[in-house]
């Protein structure tokens, strides 16, 4: 006779041990630390601070550890933590082009005011496995000037704006939504969007941008400037009736200069898409940029034909943690929908299966 | 001396400088075909996207005239009274069948759809009415559970048609309906659309580049140039004697066989 | 309180029931909302909870919302108190709210489903929390959320039906086992989350308060006590629940929703009740 089984508490239980066993790995190798994550993995730190909505380098690395290298896991932990946090206060808004920059480019002109700064970049590496990086060592630093100083690098869409090629993105000084408080409802403002954007799931918004290059809802993106660095932020609260500076973060952004419009009554002008991301973040800040402009297609009159310019089907389902969520619940006891469906199958099939030894 | 069904004044719509529809003002009746013709860019699409309750008007009325004798002002009405109507009084036949179908679902379907928005539950009775209406608009019948796009074009803009009249409508907006199909296709659809609309004493306002389809399905003619209404009226009269310059083109540049 | 009810301590790390005063306030604005329009999806800000979206979180939201001190929690998931994430949430409140948990469904006040309603029937003092993945019911037959709210406003539920005579063409019977939509109040369609059909006429003027919370999409809604709630259907293809052939094998029963066991290589089949409690309920007083 069958007996129903019962214990799942203590499956659970022996489920959590073994991962924290696979987390740990063979234990005669020493243990990741906390610090060396935030120092040795910046880029993975800056991916899970930008996607987990929260700046906070110690907090993203931990994550990290945490979910055993999966990112989108570790980053999925950083915005749990993040409902639990209180909410001081908004901050202005931070002032890029005051950037304390350590990259800076633009590939719309050879040469811009204030010049083209590589910066650490994988750009000019050649893909091949460096087999050094097994053994450790002593890193040797760059070489550097003793009094090495940037140059001045005024906007480079701002220059364009100057000679009236480029619109001039208004602020109309309209308070803005938040979407992690309030649900975010269709159709969305721009400030929504480029906060879902901002959020959204690197890969994602890497494959929507490449569609619109290879198609999909072109719109002949030039990358205008991109730029890294450290910026400040400040909030204005009201008991002081001053700003307070509460330090620097590191942000990624990029600004696309794309396809212009113009009509009978309107002169010619480019039009722009913005992509923005905390810490080292080149390929999301592109990528968020590419989609950003591609959901300006109303706004602009396109014929909207790709999935890429789908206000909904972009924000809907860019989310990581919401699509791995909703996607690693199949992995959850589904029997009595099954059960059901099995039922209904079987009564399908016997008129069918009565007709057929007719 | 019965009353109109649509009155329309100073109907206004403008994109840019003679771009769009301006001045617009008629009125129909009920069994009246209108038939409005002129070529691309003369403003007649727009015309039709507001009569239909699809673009609101910047200057300008329309009002609709419901089964139950009350004045309706289209655009001071609320938009679920503008759908109800597209649902059940008015009809919208589409040129490209399919905008005006549903692709995924069966021919059945797509003829009930409007009577079961009305509230009918017996399926046996939809599938009739799906048999019955398969059967007016020449498809044969039992392709009725196949799906529109294993149609032809012509079958599926005559499936759309029969999507549209299952809900008994008193009013149908055509948006050139034989465009893009073959010559001889052109010919049975308009036949068929001839007949269907005298038998059910339909008022048609039928949108058309094709001087031939005006002849042969509108009693009366707007002839549109540059977002205004140049010439109104019976259709043997503007196409065997245009008075303005631009109809008198128009008629001319008519290939004759 | 019989020994399958335990009262646990919380963890004061944790606001009670997890979630801050502000949020929980917010949720059931929402839901007082939702009560007054039966079956309207009303849009809540909702969080990121620690388990993932998919997994009951909308569910859990809402709970945290209407706990109190005094509250007795049962959750199960397909019916079983003992399945997994069943387990998981229930040691969740256990832990960040305190409250008394139980597996007997009438000692519950507060009763978490995921995708079934309890074969004993409800009382006027119990509230039901289902978790819902997807809460539109016309999601399937148009993608666009603009356009459903739209259709929702507008009362135009045709295309509905269309899928529903869409099945019986193709397939002779309606199509669907579970997350059957349902009228309620005879204004509004609603998704009941995916129980069964079976279970579908348990909510028709049901004494006890249901609501429904999905956490991924941000919607939650309800169906007020004595509420009437109708599947869709037709006059002459009428609704109709799930049967067996089978009894339970562990306890009897005829009437219950019935899981399929699958006992060997041959493929020999066993059903047993998906209602665990249910069962085991049925068989100490078969015993007694």
């Amino acid at each position: 006779m069958y007996v129903a089984v019962k214990g799942g508490e203590q499956a659970i239980d022996n489920a959590h041990r073994l991962l924290a066993k696979k987390r740990r790995g063979d234990t005669a190798i020493p243990e990741l630390s906390v610090a060396q994550i935030r120092e040795q993995l910046p880029l993975a730190v800056a991916r899970v601070m930008t996607e987990g909505s929260l700046f906070d380098e110690e907090l993203a690395a931990l994550a990290i550890k945490q979910a055993a290298g999966d990112l989108v896991e570790a980053i999925f932990l950083l915005r749990a933590y993040r409902t639990t946090l209180p909410r001081f206060s908004p901050s202005l808004p931070i002032d890029t082009a005051h950037m304390v920059l350590s990259r800076r480019l633009s590939a719309t002109f050879k040469d811009v005011p204030g010049g083209q700064l590589l910066g650490p970049t994988f750009d000019y590496t050649h893909r091949l496995l460096d087999f050094s990086l097994l053994a450790e060592g002593a890193y040797p630093g760059p070489q550097t000037t003793a009094d090495a100083r940037i140059e001045a690098c005024p906007r480079v869409l701002g220059l364009l704006a100057k000679e009236g090629l480029i619109q001039n993105e208004a602020d109309d000084n309209a308070s803005v939504a938040d979407i992690t408080r309030d649900p975010l409802e269709y159709p969305a403002s721009r400030a929504e969007r480029l906060q879902a954007l901002a959020r959204g799931d690197e890969g994602f918004l890497l494959a929507l941008g490449y569609s619109t290059q290879r198609g999909y809802g072109r719109n002949h993106p030039f990358a205008g400037e991109i730029r890294i660095g450290d910026v400040e932020v400040w909030i204005d609260p009201e008991e002081l009736g001053f700003p307070v500076c509460l330090g620097s973060i590191e942000v990624t952004e990029c600004e696309m200069v794309n396809q212009f419009v113009g009509s009978a009554t309107q002169l010619a002008q480019f039009t722009r898409g913005y992509g923005l991301a905390f810490g080292h973040a080149e390929r999301k800040a592109m990528g968020m940029a590419l989609v950003d402009r591609s959901l300006r297609a109303e706004e602009y009159n396109e014929e909207v034909v790709s999935p890429a310019q789908r206000e909904e089907f972009v924000l809907a389902h860019c989310d990581n943690v919401e699509a791995a969520g909703f996607v690693s619940h199949l992995k959850l006891p589904h029997y009595v929908d099954f059960q059901s469906e099995l039922e209904l199958i079987r009564k399908l099939r016997q008129p069918a299966e009565g007709t057929r030894h007719e | 001396m019965s009353q109109p069904l649509l009155h329309v004044r100073d109907l206004s719509l403008l994109y840019g400088p003679e771009k769009g529809c301006q001045g617009v003002s008629f009125d129909l009746y009920p069994g009246e075909v209108l038939g409005i013709v002129g070529e691309s860019g003369s403003g007649k699409s727009t015309l039709l996207s507001l009569l239909s309750g699809r673009l609101p008007p910047q200057a300008g009325s329309i009002g609709y005239r419901s089964k139950d004798g009350e004045w309706l002002d289209l655009y001071s009405a609320s938009e679920a009274e503008r759908r109800t109507l597209l649902r059940t009084e008015w009809g919208f036949v589409e040129q490209n069948p399919r905008d005006g179908l549903r692709m995924g679902v069966s021919a059945g379907a797509n003829i009930g759809e409007r009577l079961m928005a009305q509230g009918v539950r017996n399926y046996a009775q939809l599938r009739g009415a799906g048999l019955d209406w398969l059967g007016q608009v020449e498809i044969d019948p039992q392709r009725i559970d196949d799906l529109p796009r294993t149609f032809s074009g012509g079958m599926q803009q005559r499936l759309q048609i029969a999507r549209n009249l299952v809900s008994s409508p008193r009013l149908v907006f055509m948006d050139e309906p034989t465009g893009g199909l073959d010559v001889s296709v052109q010919a049975r659809l308009l036949d068929l659309l001839r007949g269907l609309v005298r038998e059910l004493d339909l008022a048609v306002v039928i949108v058309t580049h094709d001087l031939a389809v005006a002849r042969l399905l509108a009693d009366r003619l707007m002839v549109m140039r540059r977002s205004r209404v140049v010439e109104t009226g019976l259709t043997d009269q503007i196409l065997d004697d245009p008075q303005h310059p631009y109809s008198q083109l128009l008629v001319s540049s008519v290939l004759q066989p | 309180m019989n020994d399958l009810t335990q009262t646990p301590a919380r963890d004061p790390a944790y606001n009670f029931a997890y979630l801050d005063e502000q949020t929980k306030r917010m949720i059931r604005r929402a839901l007082l909302k939702a009560v007054a329009i039966p079956g309207y999806q009303v849009p809540f800000g909702g969080r990121e909870m620690p388990l993932p979206y998919g997994w009951g979180t909308g569910g859990m939201q809402l709970t945290a919302a209407i706990l109190g001190a005094d509250d007795v929690l049962k959750v199960i998931d397909q019916g079983a108190d003992d399945t997994t994430n069943a387990v998981s949430i229930r040691r969740f409140f256990a832990r960040t709210a305190g409250v008394a948990t139980t597996e007997a469904t009438p000692e519950a006040t507060v009763i978490q489903t995921r995708h079934r309603i309890p074969e004993t029937p409800l009382q006027a003092d119990q509230i039901m929390v289902y978790q819902v993945p997807i809460p539109e019911p016309l999601r399937f037959i148009e993608p666009s959320e603009t356009e459903t709210r739209t259709m929702h406003a507008l009362n135009d539920y045709g295309v509905m039906h269309v899928k529903l005579y869409e099945d019986i063409a193709t397939f002779g019977h309606i199509a669907t086992s579970y997350a059957y939509p349902v009228m309620v109040d005879e204004r509004y369609v609603m998704d009941p989350s995916p129980i069964p059909k079976f279970d579908n006429p348990k909510l028709d003027m049901s004494p006890a308060l249901m609501l429904f919370g999905a956490g991924r999409e941000k919607r939650l809604y309800a169906v007020p006590p004595y509420t009437q709630v109708t599947s869709l259907d037709f006059e002459d293809h009428p609704f109709e629940v799930q049967k067996w052939a089978h009894n339970c094998a562990i306890c009897g029963s005829h009437e219950s929703f019935l899981d399929e066991l699958i006992l060997d290589d041959a493929g020999t089949q066993s059903f047993v009740c998906s209602d665990t409690w249910y069962c085991a309920q049925r068989v100490k007083e078969n015993n007694q």
